[in-house]
């Protein structure tokens, strides 16, 4: 399987994982409604700040900031954990390791061609809140929306490539669901998902700053609401790329280890 | 009087049932508790967050409003632990067609199938509410009244049967769409909205939210209502409304229920 196949086997397998898009539409609106976490916490913060602002963040910049998270969460979601331990429990993952393509490039582009339709959802919320709060809910210059694309990609990847691994875990554990939520509750409360981490004291902060979750949302976030200089912006996000590629690595590293313990039941 | 009688021996049989298989897997019990107190930091930590920058939001303080956190915590291992599992089974009935050995039996369906399965280690999390109340009253420096306690005990009546009633009813529209498995996630993030004092609510749309979560989704009834009679804050005809409110909601939820079960054809047919 070169890496030439590969890229041969890409736009198909785009066009396939858009049409299960496409066909489980009425599943991802439930989904994406039951993504109430950031209206939960807007609600509350407004409530905070509704007598005097919090920090730099008066009502406006909290409607502001949740509903972008709101729409990034969108964007950069990955369910794959959960689909590797289903196949790897169901055996059907056979099925996926006779193609002549890496299942994690499968799993990449199941999850890419779900993004127009994610889209869709996206907007419309980043629409409403420019109505709401004015031209600062979205980036000012050419090189703000540059970066804040690029922050959304490394977003993505590290979601991704964390459910890969962890995913990939289940071939040791038998299932890695429960690892998954210790992932899952780290990401609620360390990638500013829940408030801007902004607001954290700074020993915390320098923390959250070197383990990945933040990158996941916080940055793509605090780059649409132009929370950052050019220079501040690009360290940040030199820092998430490097989890990028250390996650890509640890990825591809447990997973040949992995697969190789992989025995399907049934035949 | 037989009637009772043979309906709570049925649940007897029921809950003994579900408990042998509990003590099957005994270790669920560590990871099940570990994991509940991990998801309950997501539930506390806006709070340190918010309270580090205030001391009070819209009248509640921070050792209260972890009384509210406690209550929605608790009620979470109700749900998780008693309502949940039972009423997922329903769904898989069903699809599968074998709703029908459930009606044939010679006892109320709704009985059967909101009873046929508990899963104890889940109820963790009404442990873990427990430890926040006393938490949050350690914190507060006095204990609850007499009279608070006993306001809450019935209101944790109440808002058990508010939330098998909105169950009920999110379980019959799977009798018209058969995919209800997303619709239990959704379930579950509303009621995420039940973790913060109702009345942080109020800021928002000239109070439309307050007037949902209280009157469309009981939301505040079930959570705020709770703390604020453990405090002893709670107007007594707030409490009647309770209670009268949750008995008219599970009405609804019998009748709704009762409409959708006639709807059921069997998936093999």
């Amino acid at each position: 399987m070169s890496f030439r196949n590969t890229m041969r086997a890409m736009p198909t397998l785009l066009k396939v994982g858009f049409a299960e898009a496409v066909a489980y539409r009425a599943e991802m609106l439930i989904w994406v409604l039951s993504t109430t976490m950031p209206l939960v916490n807007m609600v509350l913060w407004m409530a905070v700040a509704r007598n005097a602002p919090v920090g730099r963040f008066g009502q406006a910049d909290f409607v502001g900031y949740f509903l972008a998270t709101f729409a990034v969460r969108q964007l950069t979601s990955s369910w794959a954990a959960w689909l590797i331990n289903w196949e790897v429990r169901q055996g059907t993952l056979s099925m996926r390791l006779l193609r002549p393509i890496s299942p994690l490039w499968a799993y990449a582009a199941e999850n890419i061609a779900g993004f127009p339709m994610r889209l869709i959802v996206a907007i419309p919320v980043t629409v409403l809140a420019v109505v709401l709060v004015g031209s600062k809910a979205v980036p000012q210059h050419a090189w703000q929306w540059a970066f804040f694309v690029l922050a959304v990609l490394g977003g993505w990847a590290i979601s991704f490539l964390a459910n890969v691994t962890i995913g990939a875990l289940s071939f040791f554990l038998g299932s890695s669901q429960k690892v998954m939520e210790v992932w899952l509750v780290l990401y609620f409360v360390c990638s500013g998902y829940m408030y801007p981490v902004e607001l954290l004291p700074a020993g915390l902060r320098t923390l959250i700053n070197w383990l990945p979750f933040r990158y996941q949302i916080g940055l793509p976030v605090e780059l649409m609401t132009g929370a950052h200089g050019w220079r501040e912006a690009l360290v940040l996000l030199g820092a998430q790329w490097a989890w990028v590629a250390v996650l890509g690595a640890l990825t591809v590293a447990v997973w040949k280890q992995g697969v190789r313990r992989f025995a399907a039941f049934g035949g | 009087m037989g009637m009772v009688r043979r309906y709570w021996r049925l649940l007897g049989i029921q809950l003994k049932a579900s408990g042998l298989l509990a003590l099957q897997y005994r270790a669920d019990f560590f990871t099940e508790g570990i994991t509940s107190l991990f998801w309950t930091f997501t539930a506390l930590a806006p709070l340190f967050v918010v309270y580090g920058e205030r001391s009070v939001v819209e009248g509640w303080g921070f050792a209260e409003a972890l009384l509210v956190v406690g209550w929605f915590t608790l009620l979470q291992g109700i749900l998780e632990g008693a309502i949940n599992p039972s009423l997922t089974g329903v769904v898989d009935h069903i699809r599968k067609g074998t709703l029908d050995f459930v009606l044939l039996k010679p006892a109320d369906a709704q009985f059967l199938v909101s009873t046929q399965r508990f899963l104890p280690w889940r109820a963790f999390n009404v442990l873990t509410g427990l430890g926040l109340f006393v938490y949050a009253f350690a914190k507060l420096g006095h204990g609850p009244s007499v009279t608070g306690v006993l306001a809450s005990v019935l209101l944790l009546g109440t808002s058990t049967l508010l939330l098998y009633s909105l169950w009920i009813l999110t379980v019959s529209a799977a009798f018209f769409v058969v995919r209800v498995d997303n619709l239990t996630y959704l379930f579950t993030s509303i009621f995420d909205f039940a973790r913060w004092p109702s009345s942080v609510f109020q800021g928002v749309a000239r109070g439309a939210l307050t007037i949902f979560f209280t009157y469309v989704i009981p939301l505040a009834l079930m959570t705020t209502f709770p703390a604020q009679a453990m405090l002893g804050r709670l107007p007594l005809p707030a409490l009647a409304g309770a209670v009268v409110g949750s008995a008219a909601f599970a009405w609804v939820a019998r009748r709704v229920w009762l409409r959708s079960i006639g709807h059921y054809t069997s998936a093999s047919s």
